[in-house]
């Protein structure tokens, strides 16, 4: 935020916000990035930090969200600030959404890897999707750090392709399990993978979304794409 | 006699006429019926100008806040809406402020029938030295002759309006000044009310009262809004957006913002007015 308050205090406590924000995300990325990991090398070790971690994703989010609320009652805050608290209080609850996706990830793999059962299911869809959506959430979060409209718009477009490959991904999908019933079981669970894969993209497109409300004042939640890309360059 | 002259109005008209103050209105013209329409309004401390051209509308039976640092000029404004400033010599005001079309700048007003019209409550509560019942009906006589029962049933009416006859009903004859602040301040409220004003200007009136009174005196400002028009005030930025339909932002005598409340405490247009209700003025 430029400027500065009287209080600098205030100052402080909404830029101790928006970096433990950015610390959540940092976290909630890493979580994605490992369970990938666990998925692509199928390894049950991967798995089971993954599962860990997610204590401390939620741990985080009950802090912010608890901070959040000191600051309203402390500052009353207004106009940007007000708009700061309230975007960072719904951000971090799509973080931990998302982290609660990358420990279903986690979940599902170790599923898969301890019913062993062998598969010859494609699954690039699910690694180049995977790899979007961590680069997705990223850029949303340096969206957020810098109060970059046209970045988070360009979240919300690219979140359209990670739509577009779990389509593909499921076309795919139901054409194995046609074809070998046997694939059924393992391909819920690809799905169920995939899908995860999927709400992670909507999540780092919802908090792309909240930069344009905290700089520009506007909510393009549920607009078409036209309409919120003109808001972002207004 | 009251019968609206305009009720149509484009704040963005004035705008593109107004010269050097440029309102903003956040996107929608204000069109509704006004009980007061300020135009081009200068206002002079002698030979220092308080107010600069100032164009604004007054909408009826909703409340309008006037907020800004000391000296902006806010209530000075408020002064000049039922011309107070009158009674100091030396102050002068140009332009219009047109009271349901009239335009009450006009030389050859009367007053005191003006300021019954438009009353107002100030900063620290002033009741009269004489009874509870004598403070309402003080003024009332001045106007109207009413019969006993008409004038014990006016005054009833006038405290039951500001919340006060509950509290007040077995102590009409005690003096005014027995009364707490909160309370006092009621009661200045129910003399206002009691000539039966359409307009109602507010000076800070909780800046000398504790969170209870304070929150007594808005809750009643909520009621009065339905049957009045009302004009406040206030340092405290968060009573304006807690009480008022509309808030301008006045900074050295100049109106920055005028527009709906929501939209100036989450979205305000200006610059000047976010760094002010951010708390980022220096």
């Amino acid at each position: 935020m430029p400027d500065k308050h009287l209080s600098s205090q205030f100052d402080a406590d909404l830029n101790s916000l928006s970096s433990r924000l950015l610390e959540m995300g940092g976290l909630v990325e890493s979580q994605i990035s490992t369970a990938m990991r666990a998925f692509t090398q199928m390894d049950l070790e991967t798995c089971n930090v993954v599962i860990q971690n997610e204590k401390l994703v939620n741990d985080l989010e009950v802090q912010i969200d608890s901070a959040c609320t000191e600051l309203i009652a402390r500052r009353q805050p207004t106009a940007r600030d007000l708009r700061l608290v309230m975007a960072v209080s719904k951000a971090i609850t799509n973080l931990e959404r998302a982290g609660d996706e990358a420990e279903r990830v986690a979940k599902r793999t170790k599923r898969l890897i301890e019913a062993g059962a062998p598969h010859n299911i494609n699954v690039a869809e699910i690694r180049l999707s995977g790899q979007m959506a961590i680069s997705l959430l990223r850029r949303s979060l340096d969206a957020f750090a810098r109060l970059d409209t046209i970045a988070a718009a360009a979240v919300v477009e690219e979140d359209r392709q990670i739509d577009e490959e779990f389509r593909a991904f499921v076309r795919k999908l139901i054409s194995y399990m046609m074809e070998d019933p046997h694939t059924i079981t393992t391909g819920l669970d690809m799905l169920t993978i995939a899908k995860a894969i999927e709400r992670i993209g909507d999540h780092a497109k919802n908090i792309a979304e909240f930069v344009i409300y905290i700089a520009k004042g506007s909510d393009v939640r549920h607009i078409p794409h036209e309409d919120l890309v003109r808001e972002a360059n207004k | 006699m009251m019968a609206n002259m305009k009720t149509m109005f484009d704040l963005n008209q004035i705008d593109s006429q107004g010269g050097s103050v440029n309102v903003a209105t956040n996107g929608q013209p204000i069109a509704a019926k006004n009980a007061i329409e300020v135009r081009d309004l200068n206002f002079f401390y002698g030979s220092f100008q308080g107010l600069k051209n100032i164009n604004l509308d007054i909408e009826e039976g909703k409340v309008t806040a006037f907020i800004g640092p000391s000296g902006c000029g806010k209530s000075t404004l408020l002064r000049t809406l039922n011309r107070m400033y009158d009674l100091y010599p030396g102050q002068r005001a140009e332009g219009e402020i047109n009271f349901y079309g009239q335009n009450i700048l006009e030389p050859g007003q009367d007053l005191n029938l003006l300021r019954s019209r438009i009353g107002m409550v100030f900063q620290k509560p002033t009741p009269f030295p004489m009874s509870i019942y004598e403070n309402i009906a003080f003024g009332v006589r001045l106007y109207e002759k009413l019969s006993r029962s008409e004038m014990d049933e006016r005054v009833e009416w006038a405290l039951n309006k500001a919340a006060l006859w509950n509290e007040a009903k077995d102590k009409l004859n005690q003096s005014g000044l027995s009364l707490s602040g909160g309370q006092q301040q009621r009661l200045c409220i129910a003399r206002g009310v009691a000539v039966k004003p359409s307009v109602i200007l507010l000076d800070e009136p909780t800046s000398a009262l504790d969170p209870i009174s304070t929150g007594k005196i808005e809750e009643l400002i909520n009621e009065l809004k339905h049957e009045y028009t009302i004009a406040i005030v206030t340092h405290n930025m968060q009573q304006a957006a807690r009480v008022s339909d509309y808030t301008a932002y006045m900074y050295l005598g100049s109106l920055i913002e005028y527009g709906k409340t929501d939209e100036i405490f989450i979205k305000p247009q200006r610059k000047e007015t976010e760094d002010y209700i951010t708390g980022r003025f220096g």
